[in-house]
C-alpha cells in the first residue's frame, strides 16, 4: 500500500516570494523522510501540495503514480494521512468520533472500526481510556497519538506529519520521538516529516532534507550533513541547534 | 450535529401544539371593523351589538384594524363587512378625488369597488383650527380667515394634516395663511402642547373629547375650505344579500348620533377611563331608547384577554422564527460559501431590517390582506438577519488549521459541512437565532396594527388611551416573554451545543502525561 511522493518541476509563489522551487523531489516508498529547515523554508508548504491544500504555479506531484489535482483529490485524500502542529483535531467530537469519523463516513460497520481502532490504540499506545474525551479533555501528547490514529485510520499509503511535537514539552517530545520512530518501523508507510530540530530528525526518520528559502539544500542520512556540508548553510544550521550535551542530559 | 438536528424538531413540537388560532377570522359571522381611535371603536361596538339585538347569531367586532388603508383592504377582501368612515375620507383615500362630490357619485365610484355607503350617521367629524379661548379672545379670532392677519402665531399641525391637499397646503392656499412657525406634532401631544402654552393652534377633529374639556375655541370655516367628514357605515355590497338584519342595524344607527352625543361619548372613554363597550352601549341607550336590552357581546375578563393575546403572540413568533430559521439557515451557508453570493445575500437582509415597519407592512397589505399573514410575513422578514449573518459567521470563522484538517480528510463536501462545520458554528448560529426570537418578541407587538392580534393590542388601545395599565398588560408579558425566550435559548444551548464546544479550550502543556 505504500506509495511514492514525486514532486517534478515544482514551483510555488506566494506574491512576490518564492516559496518553493524543487526541479526533482521524490520519497520513495517506505522512506521515512524528515523535512528541516528555518521557518518559512517551504517544508510545511511541500507537505500542502502534496495533499493538495495548495496548488503548484509549476510542475506535477504524483502519489504512487497518479497525478495531484482537483480531478483526482478526492480520489487520492483516503491513501494519505495528514497531521498537523496541534493535532487538528474536532473540538465537538470525542477522540473515537474524531478516529472513527472518516470510516463511518465511509460506511464501514461498526465491527470493522472497533477492530481498526483497537489496532490503532496499540500502535500509537493510547490509553483505551480516553476514546470518550473531547479533544479539550486531553494532553497535548494524547492529542497527538488521536491525530496520528485518525490519519491511520485508512491505511493510508502516505503519511504526512507537519511539525507534530513542536508545542510539546521535552519530556513527553522525546517520549513521543521514540514511539513515533517504532510507529514508522511497523507500518512501513511513505512518511514526510517537517521539523526545525535536527535532533528530532534524527531519532524519527532515515533520512533528512534541509530546506531553504524553497531550495532544497542537502539530503541524506543526519550524520552525513554534519561530516560532509553542501554549503555554509548547512554547517550553521546544525550549529544553531542546541547539542544535547549542552543541555545536561544524553539520548 | 446535535444541535442542527434537535433545534427544529423542537420547533416544530412547539408549532404542533398551537391552537389553529388563525382560523378565527374565518369563521361565518358577521365582522364590524373599527380603526385605530376611541370614536371608531365606539361605533364599531355600538354596531356591533346593534346587530346582536337585532338576532344575528354570530357578530364579531375586530377593532383598532389601524389606519384606513388597512380597515379598507380588510373590507374589500372579505376580512370585515362593515366599518364606520367618514365622507372625506373616502373621497381621498378610497376614491383618489378631491373636493367634494355628492352622495350618489359618490355610491357609484364605491360600487366598482364592491362597496355600499349608508346615509350619514348624523355628525361631522371633519377637520377644524382650534385655540384656546383665552388667546382667541385676546386677539380677537373667531375665524380662520382672523387667524391669517396673525402670521406670528405659532401652529402646531399633525403629521397627516400638513401632508394632506385637504389639510393645511389646501387652507393655506385657500385663505392665503403665511404663518411663520408651522411645525409638525402627533395628535395627542398636540392637546398638551396648547395647554401649556407652546402653540397658539392646531387641527382637530370636530368631535374630539378634548374641546370642551380644555376650553378651545374652534375656528369658523368662513370660507368653505374643509370637505364633510360625515360619518358613514360603509360596508360591502353583498352584505344585505347574506344577512339582512345587518342592513337594518346599519339603518338604524344613521341619522340618529349628534357631534354632541359623540363628543360626549369619546370624552367618557379618552377622558373619563370608561371602556369603549360602556360607551357604546350608553350611546346607544341615548340613541335608540327602545332598544335596551342585555349587554351585547360579553367582556372579556383582563386575565382571559392577556392570555388570549399571549398566545398569539407567541404563535406569531414561533411561526415567524420557524420559517425564519428554514429559509435563514441555507441562505447563510450559502452566503458563507461564495463572497459575492454572500455579500449580495447580507446586503438584502441588512436592508430589509432597516425598513420601518409601518413602510413595511403598508407594502405587505396589498400583498397579503391584513391580520396573521403580513404580520407573520413581516416579522419573519426582520428575523431573517441575525440567523444568516451569524451562520455566515460561525461558518467563516472556523480556525484555520481546523480548515485544513477538515478539507485533507476523504470526506464529501456535504459531510464537512453536517459533521464539521455547522456542529462547529452551532454556537454562533444558536445565538443568532436568540437574538431574532428576543427581536420577534418585541417586534410581534406591531402585529396589531393590521388587525393580527397579540400583546400589542392593549399596548396600542393603552396609548390611544393614555390609560397606563392597558399599556402594562401588553408590555410586562411582552418583557415576560423575551425574558423567557432569552432564558430558554441558555438552556438550549446547554443541551444542543455540543460538549466539546462548551469551554474553552485549556492550555496544553500545563498536565501533560502522554
Amino acid at each position: 500500500m505504500s506509495a511514492t511522493i514525486e514532486l517534478i518541476g515544482v514551483r510555488k509563489r506566494f506574491g512576490d516570494t518564492l516559496a518553493l522551487d524543487l526541479p526533482e523531489f521524490v520519497v520513495q516508498e517506505r522512506t521515512v523522510l524528515a523535512l528541516i529547515g528555518p521557518s518559512g523554508c517551504g517544508k510545511s508548504t511541500l507537505l500542502r501540495l502534496v495533499v493538495g491544500l495548495l496548488r503548484p504555479d509549476q510542475g506535477r506531484i504524483q502519489i504512487g503514480g497518479t497525478p495531484m489535482g482537483p480531478a483526482t483529490r478526492s480520489q487520492l485524500l483516503p491513501r494519505i494521512g495528514y497531521v498537523i502542529q496541534d493535532g487538528g483535531l474536532f473540538p465537538h467530537l470525542t477522540a473515537l468520533e474524531n478516529t472513527a469519523l472518516v470510516a463511518r463516513h465511509r460506511g464501514w460497520t461498526r465491527e470493522r472500526v472497533d477492530a481498526r481502532v483497537g489496532e490503532l490504540l496499540e500502535l500509537t499506545r493510547l490509553d483505551p481510556g480516553l476514546l470518550g474525551r473531547y479533544p479539550s479533555e486531553l494532553s497535548g501528547g494524547q492529542k497527538q497519538r488521536v491525530a496520528l490514529m485518525r490519519a491511520l485510520m485508512l491505511d493510508p499509503g502516505v503519511l504526512l506529519m507537519d511539525e507534530p511535537l513542536a508545542a510539546l514539552d521535552p519530556m513527553i517530545r522525546s517520549r513521543l520521538q521514540r514511539d513515533l520512530r517504532d510507529v514508522f518501523g511497523r507500518l512501513r508507510t511513505t512518511v514526510l516529516f517537517v521539523t526545525h530540530d535536527l535532533a528530532e530528525a534524527a531519532v524519527v526518520a532515515d533520512e533528512v532534507a534541509l530546506l531553504n528559502a524553497g531550495r532544497l539544500v542537502q539530503r541524506g542520512k543526519p550524520a552525513e550533513l554534519a561530516a560532509a556540508p553542501s554549503e555554509p548553510f548547512v554547517t550553521e544550521f546544525i550549529a544553531a541547534q542546541a547539542p544535547p550535551e549542552a543541555l545536561g542530559w544524553s539520548r | 450535529m446535535v444541535a442542527m438536528k434537535r433545534a427544529p424538531v423542537l420547533i416544530a413540537a412547539l408549532l404542533a401544539c398551537l391552537p389553529a388560532a388563525q382560523a378565527r377570522g374565518a369563521e361565518s359571522g358577521i365582522v364590524v371593523g373599527s380603526k385605530a381611535f376611541p370614536e371608531s371603536w365606539i361605533l364599531g361596538e355600538a354596531l356591533a351589538r346593534t346587530m346582536l339585538r337585532e338576532g344575528i347569531p354570530r357578530v364579531l367586532h375586530r377593532h383598532n384594524l389601524g389606519g384606513t388603508e388597512i380597515v379598507a383592504q380588510a373590507l374589500r377582501s372579505g376580512a370585515v363587512d362593515v366599518y364606520p368612515e367618514y365622507t372625506g375620507t373616502i373621497q381621498e383615500v378610497l376614491l383618489h378625488r378631491s373636493g367634494q362630490a355628492g352622495a350618489d357619485s359618490m355610491r357609484a365610484g364605491l360600487a366598482r369597488l364592491g362597496l355600499a355607503m349608508s346615509d350619514p350617521i348624523g355628525f361631522n367629524d371633519g377637520y377644524a383650527i382650534a385655540m384656546p379661548e383665552s388667546v382667541a379672545a385676546r386677539l380677537g379670532i373667531r375665524t380662520v380667515s382672523d387667524l391669517a392677519r396673525h402670521p406670528d402665531l405659532r401652529l402646531g399641525l399633525t403629521h397627516e394634516f400638513l401632508g394632506r391637499s385637504d389639510g393645511y397646503p389646501g387652507l393655506a392656499r385657500h385663505y392665503g395663511l403665511s404663518m411663520r412657525h408651522v411645525l409638525g406634532i402627533q395628535h395627542e401631544l398636540a392637546y398638551t402642547a396648547l395647554a401649556s402654552g407652546r402653540i397658539d393652534a392646531t387641527d382637530i377633529y370636530t368631535t374630539d373629547a378634548q374641546i370642551a374639556r380644555l376650553g378651545l375655541r374652534v375656528l369658523e370655516d368662513d370660507r368653505r375650505f374643509f370637505p364633510r367628514y360625515d360619518a358613514v357605515w360603509l360596508y360591502r355590497l353583498d352584505l344585505p344579500a347574506r344577512e339582512p338584519r345587518a342592513l337594518e342595524a346599519i339603518r338604524s344607527l344613521t341619522g340618529r348620533i349628534s357631534e354632541e352625543a359623540m363628543i360626549r361619548a369619546n370624552a367618557r372613554v379618552v377622558l373619563d377611563g370608561i371602556s369603549y363597550g360602556a360607551a357604546a352601549e350608553s350611546l346607544l341607550t341615548e340613541v335608540r331608547p327602545s332598544s335596551t336590552g342585555p349587554a351585547g357581546p360579553e367582556r372579556e375578563g383582563v386575565a382571559s384577554s392577556i392570555a388570549r393575546n399571549t398566545v398569539r403572540h407567541v404563535e406569531l413568533v414561533l411561526l415567524a422564527l420557524f420559517l425564519a430559521i428554514a429559509i435563514g439557515l441555507p441562505l447563510g451557508i450559502a452566503a458563507a460559501g461564495s463572497r459575492r453570493l454572500g455579500g449580495a445575500i447580507l446586503l438584502a437582509t441588512g436592508i430589509l431590517q432597516t425598513i420601518p415597519s409601518l413602510a413595511l407592512l403598508a407594502v405587505l397589505i396589498p400583498l397579503l390582506g391584513i391580520g396573521f399573514r403580513p404580520a407573520l410575513a413581516a416579522l419573519f422578514l426582520y428575523s431573517l438577519l441575525p440567523i444568516v449573518r451569524n451562520t455566515v459567521v460561525g461558518l467563516s470563522t472556523l480556525p484555520a488549521s481546523l480548515r485544513d484538517a477538515a478539507e485533507s480528510l476523504p470526506l464529501s463536501p456535504w459531510a464537512r459541512l453536517t459533521r464539521i462545520r455547522l456542529p462547529m458554528a452551532a454556537p454562533a448560529i444558536l445565538a443568532g437565532i436568540q437574538t431574532s426570537a428576543v427581536l420577534c418578541v418585541g417586534s410581534a407587538t406591531l402585529a396589531a396594527l393590521v388587525g393580527a392580534g397579540g400583546l400589542g393590542e392593549p399596548i396600542l388601545s393603552g396609548i390611544q388611551l393614555r390609560q397606563t395599565h392597558l399599556i402594562l398588560e401588553g408590555a410586562v408579558p411582552a418583557a415576560a416573554l423575551a425574558l423567557l425566550a432569552q432564558k430558554g435559548f441558555d438552556l438550549l444551548e446547554r443541551v444542543a451545543v455540543p460538549r466539546g464546544l462548551r469551554r474553552p479550550e485549556e492550555p496544553t502543556h500545563g498536565d501533560d502525561h502522554a
